[in-house]
């Protein structure tokens, strides 16, 4: 079995704790061990680099650094906590003055970090180390007939890492298919959700979310699923402010990618947190829950 | 003596790590503006605030809501052809703006983004009720209203938490920011 050191992220403790659930679940069925940080602290988002750069990176790296002296490669489900780690770890061994100045501050903690470890999202672990052929041997419970759109976002593949495809990438619609599922043919799959502009410039990202729910639900998707807790609340709640806001009646699921999994591998909704939805995703998955779940 | 750094200068000081090529290179193809998802709602459009960053027009950029619109999607990035990091550009453009109180008084993202920073000072985790009552003053009645609307419909269905979660060695962690920046009470 392989193991990771898990870095879950603020969100997952409570707003998408279902996220985390399901990512247990489902790690597990596939023979993969998530294994939480100890005393991990905030990476600091996308906000933390409008104040200071250097310190935005000195808190990626405590957590990085208390991988690394476990002998473990990070695996964080936040796509926006994943480009973080994934960026701070790549500048450490690029840049030796800023590793310096990382490395001092790391010291009040009693840590290092030299950048001997790889960063890892989630949805990387099933689309690579698992592999949809992996995925498949565990299905019990096909989700056949299902249209899911695969909705990437931004951070999982931009910015580049490693000269992967970022303008049209596949692995989220393959791992779909593993499930049983059918991956539709959604367009803005990698357009921005807003990310925390909501927060700070509410009427362009309505609009952003409005151009996504519009383009999914015309490309036939049943439920949209997604690999980032923010990607996640912005598509689901709010939903009812893009409604209300622009009058339309968007009302579609919108689930992380590891609980349907979990539904394909024939667990039970409740251990994948299905329930705590905005959106009820009930009329559209109850055909799918296993008749034995696990 | 030596020059006046440019404002470009000035930014790409504030771009520590590897981060592309200087905004100089930038040939004003416009790739960036045609792949922005948040463009129309920009006074200016990303090519044009990088023009007027070479064009060393410093209060006209950081008069600007465009740094502010940006979502950090890194759309533009990936495709401009000189290689230019205009996301990266923009979070330092945000940076200078902060540092220097120069944005204006109703843009939302700066309050945000300092109250981020004293929320993990104080607990090394984020937490959205204390970050919540910062921007929303910055809203009007109805969006409050909307806003408030969908943070119960969360907590009904256990997704906001009552209590701030906190780092076991939170004196270490602070002792680690202050290293890079003075933050915090004193311990
Ligand atoms: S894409 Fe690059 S080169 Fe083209 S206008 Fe934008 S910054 Fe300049
Ligand atoms: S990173 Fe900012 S400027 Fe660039 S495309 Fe995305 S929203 Fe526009």
């Amino acid at each position: 079995m392989k193991k990771y050191a898990y870095f879950p992220g603020c969100s997952l403790e409570k707003m998408a704790l279902s996220y985390h659930k399901s990512s247990m679940e489902a790690t597990q069925v596939v023979g993969v061990e998530l294994q939480e940080l100890d005393d991990w602290n905030c990476c600091g988002a996308t906000t933390y680099f409008h104040l200071d750069e250097i310190l935005a990176n000195t808190l990626v790296a405590r957590n990085l650094a208390m991988a690394e002296k476990e002998g473990l490669d990070f695996v964080a489900p936040c796509s926006a906590c994943y480009k973080n780690a994934y960026f701070t770890n790549t500048y450490i061994k690029e840049d030796e003055d800023l590793a310096e100045h990382i490395n001092y501050a790391l010291e009040a903690d009693d840590l290092q970090l030299e950048g001997n470890l790889n960063v890892h999202h989630l949805i990387d672990i099933f689309a690579d180390e698992v592999g949809p052929e992996g995925i498949k041997e565990k299905v019990t419970n096909p989700l056949k007939g299902l249209r899911i759109a695969p909705y990437y976002g931004c951070q999982i593949v931009r910015p580049r890492k490693n000269g992967e495809e970022v303008e049209a990438p596949q692995f989220f619609e393959e791992i779909i298919t593993a499930m049983g599922a059918e991956a539709i043919d959604f367009a803005n799959k990698t357009r921005c959700c807003g990310g925390s502009l909501l927060l700070t410039n509410r009427k362009a990202a309505l609009d952003m979310i409005r151009i996504l729910l519009y383009n999914a639900v015309q490309s036939g998707a049943d439920v949209i699923a997604t690999a980032c807790p923010l990607c996640q609340v912005n598509l689901e709640v709010y939903q009812t402010q893009v409604n209300e806001e622009f009058g339309t009646d968007f009302s579609v699921p919108v689930l992380y990618f590891t609980q349907l999994m979990g539904l394909a591998f024939g667990i039970a909704p409740k251990k994948l947190g299905i329930g705590s939805e905005l959106v009820s995703t009930l009329p559209v998955i109850s055909q799918f829950i296993a008749k034995e779940a696990r | 003596m030596a020059d006046k750094p440019t404002f470009s200068q000035e930014i790409s000081n504030l771009m520590y790590a590897a981060h592309g090529s200087p905004v100089n290179n930038c040939i004003q193809c416009g790739t960036c503006s045609g792949s922005c998802p948040a463009v129309e709602f920009m006074d200016q459009t990303p090519r044009r605030l990088i023009g007027m960053i070479n064009a060393d027009l410093k209060d006209d950029v950081l008069d600007t809501n465009t740094y502010w619109v940006c979502a950090s999607c890194y759309h533009c990035s990936v495709r401009c052809p000189a290689n230019i990091d205009i996301a990266g550009v923009m979070y330092a453009v945000k940076r200078y703006s902060i540092w220097n109180k120069t944005y204006a008084d109703d843009l939302v993202g700066p309050v945000f983004s300092e109250t981020f920073m004293k929320t993990i000072a104080r607990s090394g985790r984020s937490y959205e009720p204390i970050l919540a009552p910062t921007y929303i003053f910055g809203f009007g009645a109805k969006e409050f209203f909307q806003e408030v609307q969908g943070a119960t419909k969360m907590m009904l269905k256990g997704r906001i938490p009552v209590l701030p979660t906190k780092i076991k060695r939170l004196k270490k962690f602070r002792n680690m920011m202050k290293r890079i920046v003075p933050v915090g009470e004193e311990e």
